[in-house]
């Protein structure tokens, strides 16, 4: 019951991969980042056999950093540069669809490949956890502007954070302090550089970025 | 206790610096570089260096790695007091912390024994390096700092995945999942082998991003270029070396579950790669600090080659990491130098060096001689030992590829090179600030530098090669 329930998250998070990877507002990148942090809180949450304060406070506490934090950073930097749209991604809309199936595909091919620990058999837990970095990764190759390369970024850590809860309950340590060192990498040391960027140039686009060229 | 010191004595210095006065703060510097390097001297000579429940502990290669390192960092202080004194406009506040930081950091990576330790140290070496990097401000340093920190992340993050992946497989191998490399090796037969190569292969990549091999090295030219060539010294010589000592600490545990093959076949198909993508990027090269990044992305893929060939080539490639350090400390500070007195690192801008700064371009062509090989410099030693090893091993194709791409990056690299120092100095457009009273600063850590690896090249010291025997052996020692 518990465990379908889990699975029912995960596929939602798949989802919300492929959202963010078809849409061309950056709004809604965000949204879908925020979104799928919350539910990860939630997966987290139920992904414990039992309920103590500790881990209960490190999943409140994630969900709160991604799925409120970080988004409310974001649109706001978005406010301040009076920009809406990804303007011309690398590759089209169309194709990161396409190129997000055949990651979602090879994620669960390969993950197939991967022999579960008992308590994991059945789950989505890994395919999900490789198919969203491997999301994350193509937001991020592709896009031009700075803010939805951190989306991007965001995605591609919540994928890790799947992984991370297949080993919650052996490890809760290095879990908690992996998940909650890199949320500070991506928000702080990118806050700040974005609030340059945006000074410098008084705009996010990173194909501004293009002295250092071959 | 040592072990303790080396990581908290630099930070308590970073934190000092934070509230000393601006001329105190660069003596303050030299001080924590000094005291940094009686640390390193007192825990080599010690037999057993380690602490916090098994935590920390200096191995075969962490030794090796310490010591050139805490040597590196030592000149490097020299060189950026003078630098810093040279922009004395500038405050000096955040430039000095973030240095003692990133030594701390660097430090704590070469102890750590628990991978997932290492994995935070990595990631604050990384934050710390990045106001470094962005020191010269402007928006091509903007640019640089940008791509070195998002590129940077990326692959900090596929490290975490690999740890917890490396994790898993002793879960699922039914260990009680424990990320102490003594643990992981004491149990690797009984990790799940499918998940130890996946693990295996991620940790390859993000740490081989930190490392710069191709095609993770993309940040390498931006971050090299636009950064003060002293934090490139550190960057080339010092985090490179650590992200390789990292790779190095997965192949053992490999190695100890006896499937290591696979390892080491990645290995030397992305060192030839590296080598070759530098040896396409360096041709033609006009910026001259990017050409060095260049030669950082080859001299890495050289490394990996070195240890995926295995045998001997293990010791020629502990040997030619010291080489590569101690060469690039003597190309970025005479690159910089040479910037500095042209205010450009085109050779569209730099002609004639050899006129205008003559010790300088005099080290960046010996230096130039050294890292691409020739003898009698130190790394001629190194590639030689790899090379012999890999026709040994009868690797005839790889040995045969080996030698061509290092003649293409020599030929890539001279012609960039030649063109810096010979030629028609042109007249200087504005006028140069004068270097008075801090040219020794910005001269004599390269001569000795470059002092070093000539020795290297003609006599390698009994310390340094008991050192060299310990790293090759704990890399090898379950083969």
């Amino acid at each position: 019951m518990k465990s379908d329930a889990v699975d029912a998250l995960l596929v939602l998070v798949l989802l919300l991969n492929f959202f963010a990877l078809g849409t061309s507002r950056m709004r809604a990148v965000i949204n879908a980042t925020a979104l799928q942090g919350v539910v990860l809180g939630v997966i987290a949450v139920l992904a414990h056999r039992q309920f103590t304060l500790q881990p209960m406070l490190i999943a409140g506490g994630a969900a709160l950093i991604k799925g409120v934090v970080i988004p409310w950073m974001l649109l706001r930097a978005m406010r301040d540069v009076s920009i809406r749209r990804e303007i011309e991604p690398v590759i089209g809309y169309v194709s990161s669809l396409v190129a997000g199936a055949v990651a979602t595909g090879v994620a669960i091919l390969f993950a197939r490949t991967l022999p579960l620990a008992d308590e994991n058999v059945g789950s989505l837990f890994v395919p999900a956890s490789l198919a969203t970095v491997l999301t994350g990764f193509i937001i991020l190759t592709t896009r031009r502007k700075a803010i939805t390369q951190v989306a991007g970024y965001l995605v591609l850590e919540n994928g890790i954070f799947i992984m991370g809860l297949t080993l919650v309950d052996a490890m809760p340590f290095l879990v908690e302090v992996g998940v909650l060192l890199d949320l500070v990498v991506g928000i702080f040391v990118m806050g700040i550089i974005i609030y340059q960027i945006n000074r410098e140039f008084a705009s996010l686009d990173t194909t501004r970025l293009a002295h250092l060229k071959e | 206790m040592v072990a303790l010191a080396l990581v908290i004595v630099p930070l308590v210095f970073a934190l000092l610096a934070m509230v000393v006065p601006q001329r105190v703060r660069s003596w303050l510097l030299l001080v924590a570089g000094a005291v940094q390097l009686v640390l390193a001297g007192v825990a080599l000579s010690m037999p057993v260096v380690g602490g916090l429940n098994g935590w920390l502990l200096l191995d075969g290669v962490g030794r090796l790695v310490l010591a050139f390192t805490t040597l590196l960092f030592f000149l490097c202080v020299i060189y950026a007091r003078g630098y810093l004194a040279f922009h004395p406009e500038r405050s000096n506040r955040n430039f000095i912390a973030c240095l003692l930081a990133f030594m701390a950091m660097m430090t704590l990576m070469i102890e750590a024994q628990h991978l997932g330790l290492m994995w935070v140290a990595l990631e604050t070496l990384t934050l710390a390096s990045a106001p470094l990097v962005y020191f010269e401000q402007g928006p091509r340093a903007l640019e640089a700092t940008w791509k070195y920190l998002l590129i940077g992340s990326v692959g900090i993050a596929l490290a975490l995945l690999g740890s917890l992946f490396l994790a898993y497989s002793a879960l699922r191998g039914g260990v009680a999942p424990s990320l102490l490399q003594a643990d992981l090796t004491a149990d690797a037969a009984r990790l799940s082998r499918p998940w130890l190569r996946s693990a295996f292969v991620i940790l390859f990549i993000g740490y081989g991003t930190k490392m710069g091999l191709a095609p993770m090295h993309t940040w390498k030219p931006d971050a090299y270029g636009e950064a003060p060539g002293v934090v490139g010294a550190l960057l080339a010589g010092g985090v490179t070396s650590c992200a390789f000592m990292a790779i190095l600490r997965f192949l053992r545990i490999c190695a100890a579950a006896g499937d290591a093959t696979f390892a080491r076949q990645l290995m030397v198909v992305m060192g030839l790669l590296s080598m070759a993508v530098a040896g396409a990027f360096v041709a033609r090269q006009k910026d001259f600090k990017r050409m060095l990044a260049y030669s950082s992305v080859e001299h890495m893929g050289i490394l990996v080659l070195g240890v995926g060939i295995g045998g001997a080539a293990v010791f020629g490639a502990m040997l030619h990491m010291v080489n590569n350090a101690l060469t690039k400390g003597v190309l970025f500070m005479s690159a910089a130098n040479i910037q500095r007195a042209y205010g450009s690192k085109s050779t569209d801008d730099v002609r004639g060096a050899l006129r205008r700064v003559p010790i300088s371009a005099g080290l960046l062509l010996a230096g130039f001689f050294a890292i691409t090989g020739s003898p009698p410099f130190g790394p001629f030693l190194s590639e030689f030992t790899i090379l012999n090893a890999t026709i040994a091993g009868g690797h005839w194709f790889v040995a045969a590829l080996f030698l061509l791409l290092l003649a293409v990056v020599f030929i890539g690299m001279g012609s960039t090179v030649i063109a810096v120092v010979q030629g028609e100095a042109p007249k200087a457009t504005t006028e140069a600030k004068s270097t008075r009273g801090v040219r020794f600063s910005f001269v004599a850590p390269a001569v000795l530098l470059l002092g070093l690896v000539l020795l290297l090249g003609v006599y390698i010291p009994k310390p340094l090669s008991d050192l060299l025997h310990g790293a090759a052996a704990s890399v090898e020692v379950f083969r």
